[in-house]
């Protein structure tokens, strides 16, 4: 079985796709937009700026949150930047540039006219977000300021203190409210998708369960967005938010959505150790900091002084040393297998020695200790808050956890999925990054989507279906999906085992983590699938949720949740065994060169994995969506 | 290195819904490293109540990060608890030692109604801005993000503001349940930035009017400032009070100034 993966590339050169595209694109007159209804699920970055976009141009838009304010959306979490090619320090930046450093930095394993889009339209972002009054730093002249990220040789990050996600997830989400104050979006909370429900070849609409009363309802549409985030939960510990889950995505997948890549998950460099066995989520560290703070370990094995009794000549600044011209701002993957060597060299620094040190010392010599702790002061105090420990008097210690996925649904260049009508954008979607995500890219690509991309594309689907009614929800589709549902979730409450959702999602992470995150081999990989299914069927059977499914009940909906996670969980290891080379986040350590580098394979992969659901979650069926490698030739990736 | 308390009580307020009785319910709970988070140790204990066959405690949490303001709980009658300027989710335990009685409570305020157990409705925020809380830019239309300079003493003030995280401690401390911070430090925001001006005094207006549809009355205690997890500055209010006063005059001219009147 092999699907049509028509990625719809536009006609002409690089430069010229997007525009190409906008010219030919079907256009819905603006009197007609309000006979359309589009759903939007998920009110992070993606989500409220598209609900927001769309119904500023007048669609009828439905938008769902599991959260209690659309407010809560994970985006707000991310701390350094954003991205865009504003070239205001005239370093030598350019749309060019960004395109470049972004595929450089994806290990050459995106789709290169969705990459340049992305590079193109950052610039409307800054201008969009500065207009809603988000309040990005500013030098003493009143100009925005900027900072530089790991992978880029320039200054193009655009950031609000340590809160840029916060402000800009505000920017989008005050603009989405002002939409429903005025009518126009419908706004759901607290309602969580359970199903997407596909009729003659087409989406048209969602099942979902209300997480204050278990009430399951069917909302028809003429088109589904999905910005529902990534899967980085799948590893338990991870900087993810408690909630964030595969849920929506995934039950696209089970829908007919092919999945892509789900092996690219990105394992970021600078979080804080784990502490303790009860810890129920790991706290990144922006990689801002490593702007202005030095990596180092002890040169010495099982060296117990404290920091500031090892001597210059006695520690290891290992990024500096092995990557001299990016050095301590060498991009994510790299750095964390850095810092993973260094561990388990017996290097690792901390009581569990399960850390690596991050110093502000040299830079607060330098720069004063005002200068520093103005740029860093919310991370200094979150750092000393979670350990107990002052950043600017001993080193951080960091770690590298889960933080991001780049795998997600296949979409083609409209961010349409293998679903006519479903659309994906954000995280939830593989589309942009790669094998690898460079800092400061992630709101960029949320931002794009939801406020550029959509809402020009989305008109070209809708416009033939222009004077068809809402799809009924009155249909065999809708009650089949529903009464799936409603039978899932009653299954877990009948369950009657003994174990806690959280103690299988535990176990799952520690198989994904150990055999799947960030160092993979064959036979690790096929461990894991020996163990995953054992530990699925015990799942289903000893699965224990107390309280009813009347009521708020958030043990079944990490129940529902965890679920998902198995079926995904198979799925990434599937994809990561058949990867047979390492690239950007996903590193097989039977493919490294000499110098431990990750060694690609361009003959054999340089293609988009897209899997399609075939009802065993071990049994996938693949596709493979060849890249095309036209305005930049495929280059080893080196930051040396 | 980390040790573990012992001996913890917890007097954990249970309630099945809105519109049934709650109580406080006693837990005793043992083997808690210091370097657990608060929610952690609540986590610990709704395992424990999951295998015994009980319902877990509900309660609202998502990024433990104390950026998403999704957590909430007073906590030995301190919103967020004991920690100054720190959410619920980045107390840890580490502030508690063994044999401590701890009192968990939900926010209390009428605007908040209660949903199950620590869980509480916290849409009139929402509300709130929807009335006003933005600045009318439809995406499209903007001019060069660097034409309007914004002095860095404004922007850091408008940043100051901006931190707010809506997670309604302010309201749970105020004796009013009033929700002058959360609701001025919008305002504050929007209307210190050259951005906000052209909707300063019709935001001003309509926000706090929404404000007071829901929400008590400010008679500047102060506590709300003492409980902010974001140490947002009480000085806001006194921004908006001005501007709101203003307001009375600069939209009635407005007003007189319509063709029809």
């Amino acid at each position: 079985m092999t699907m049509n993966l028509d990625a719809k590339i536009p006609e002409g050169p690089i430069q010229d796709k997007w525009d190409n595209y906008k010219q030919h694109a079907k256009l819905v007159n603006p009197n007609n937009k309000r006979k359309f209804k589009v759903i939007v699920v998920g009110t992070g970055l993606a989500g409220a700026s598209a609900a927001a976009t769309l119904a500023e141009l007048g669609y009828q838009v439905e938008a769902f949150t599991f959260h209690d304010s659309p407010r809560r959306a994970h985006s707000i979490a991310a701390q350094g930047g954003i991205n865009a090619a504003k070239n205001y320090h005239d370093d030598g930046d350019s749309v060019w540039r960004l395109f470049y450093d972004t595929q450089k930095g994806g290990d050459f394993r995106a789709r290169e006219a969705n990459v340049y889009r992305l590079a193109q339209v950052s610039v409307n972002i800054i201008d969009q977000m500065v207009a809603q009054g988000v309040p990005f730093a500013r030098e003493y002249g009143g100009l925005l300021d900027n900072r530089s990220f790991g992978g880029a040789q320039v200054s193009r990050t655009f950031y609000a203190r340590g809160q840029t996600g916060q402000q800009l997830l505000l920017g989008a989400y005050q603009q989405m409210a002002r939409q429903v104050g005025l009518g126009n979006i419908k706004l759901w909370n607290r309602v969580e998708l359970v199903d997407t429900v596909v009729a003659d070849g087409r989406c048209v609409g969602i099942v979902t369960r209300d997480l204050l009363n278990g009430e399951f309802k069917s909302h028809g549409a003429h088109a589904v967005v999905l910005a529902t985030g990534g899967y980085g939960n799948v590893f338990f510990l991870s900087t993810n938010a408690m909630n964030c889950n595969v849920t929506a995505a995934w039950r696209a997948h089970r829908a007919g959505a092919a999945f892509a890549n789900p092996c690219y998950t990105q394992i970021h460099p600078t979080c804080i150790p784990q502490a303790d066995d009860t810890q129920s989520k790991l706290t990144l560290m922006s990689e801002s900091l490593r702007n202005d703070g030095r990596v180092w370990v002890p040169l010495k094995e099982g060296d117990n002084r404290p920091a500031d009794q090892i001597p210059e000549s006695e520690r290891d600044y290992y990024l500096e040393r092995l990557y001299p011209s990016f050095g301590n701002l060498a991009p994510r993957d790299i750095s964390s297998r850095a810092a993973k060597r260094a561990v388990d060299s017996g290097r690792g620094v901390g009581p569990l020695k399960n850390g690596v040190y991050l110093d502000f010392a040299a830079s607060i010599d330098r720069l004063g200790f005002n200068t520093v702790w103005e740029r860093y002061s919310n991370l200094f105090e979150m750092y000393e808050r979670i350990t107990g420990e002052d950043p600017t008097k001993v080193p951080m210690r960091i770690y590298p956890a889960s933080h991001y996925t780049m795998g997600g649904l296949w979409v083609d260049y409209e961010l349409m999925t293998t679903v006519p009508g479903l659309y994906a954008a954000g995280e939830a979607n593989f589309s942009d990054h790669g094998a690898n995500r460079l800092g400061a890219s992630a709101l960029m690509q949320g931002l794009a989507d939801g406020y550029f991309v959509l809402p020009a594309t989305i008109s070209n689907y809708l416009a033939p279906l222009l004077n068809t009614p809402v799809p009924s929800t009155d249909t065999p589709e809708f009650q089949a999906s529903e009464q799936a549902a409603r039978e899932r979730f009653a299954g877990y409450v009948n369950n009657n085992g003994t174990k806690s959702p959280d103690h299988f999602h535990r176990e799952l992470g520690k198989i994904i983590w150990e055999y799947c995150g960030m160092e993979r081999t064959d036979a690790g990989l096929r461990t894991a699938l020996d163990k995953l299914p054992p530990l699925y069927q015990e799942f289903k059977s000893d699965l224990r949720v107390t309280g009813g499914d009347t009521t708020v009940n958030q043990t079944l909906e990490k129940a529902g949740r965890v679920d998902d996670f198995f079926q995904l969980g198979m799925l990434m290891c599937r994809d990561a065994l058949e990867r047979k080379e390492s690239c950007g986040g996903h590193f097989r350590a039977e493919y490294q060169d000499a110098e431990g580098e990750a060694q690609r394979d361009d003959d054999n992969f340089a293609h988009v994995a897209a899997w399609e659901w075939t009802g065993d979650p071990m049994a996938p069926a693949l596709t493979k969506e060849e890249l095309e490698f036209e305005a930049l030739p495929l280059a080893k990736r080196s930051y040396k | 290195m980390s040790h573990h308390l012992q001996n913890l009580t917890l007097k954990i307020w249970r309630q099945d819904g809105p519109d049934d009785a709650g109580h406080f319910e006693m837990y005793r709970i043992d083997d808690i490293s210091d370097e657990a988070s608060f929610l952690e140790m609540l986590d610990v204990l709704n395992e424990r109540l999951i295998e015994e066959g009980k319902s877990a405690i509900v309660f609202d949490h998502d990024c433990r990060e104390g950026i998403c303001g999704t957590c909430s709980l007073m906590i030995d009658g301190q919103a967020h608890g004991p920690q100054r300027g720190t959410a619920t989710c980045q107390l840890h335990m580490r502030k508690f030692k063994s044999g401590d009685e701890i009192v968990v409570e939900p926010w209390r305020a009428s605007a908040f109604p209660l949903i199950r157990d620590l869980m509480v409705d916290r849409s009139a925020f929402d509300r709130i801005i929807e009335s006003g809380g933005f600045i009318t830019a439809e995406t499209g239309g903007a001019p060069d993000a660097n034409i309007i300079p914004v002095p860095k003493t404004v922007a850091d003030g408008a940043m100051d503001a901006a931190e707010c995280i809506g997670c309604g401690a302010c309201v749970a401390a105020c004796p009013n349940g009033a929700a002058n911070l959360f609701t001025a430090a919008k305002i504050s925001h929007l209307n210190l930035l050259p951005q906000g001006q052209a909707e300063r005094y019709r935001r001003v207006e309509a926000m706090v009017e929404t404000m007071n549809d829901h929400f008590g009355s400010c008679t500047n205690h102060g506590e709300c400032e003492a409980a902010c997890p974001k140490n947002i500055s009480i000085d806001f209010i006194a921004v908006m009070n001005q501007d709101f006063r203003k307001s009375k005059f600069k939209n009635r001219k407005k007003l007189s100034r319509t063709p029809n009147n």
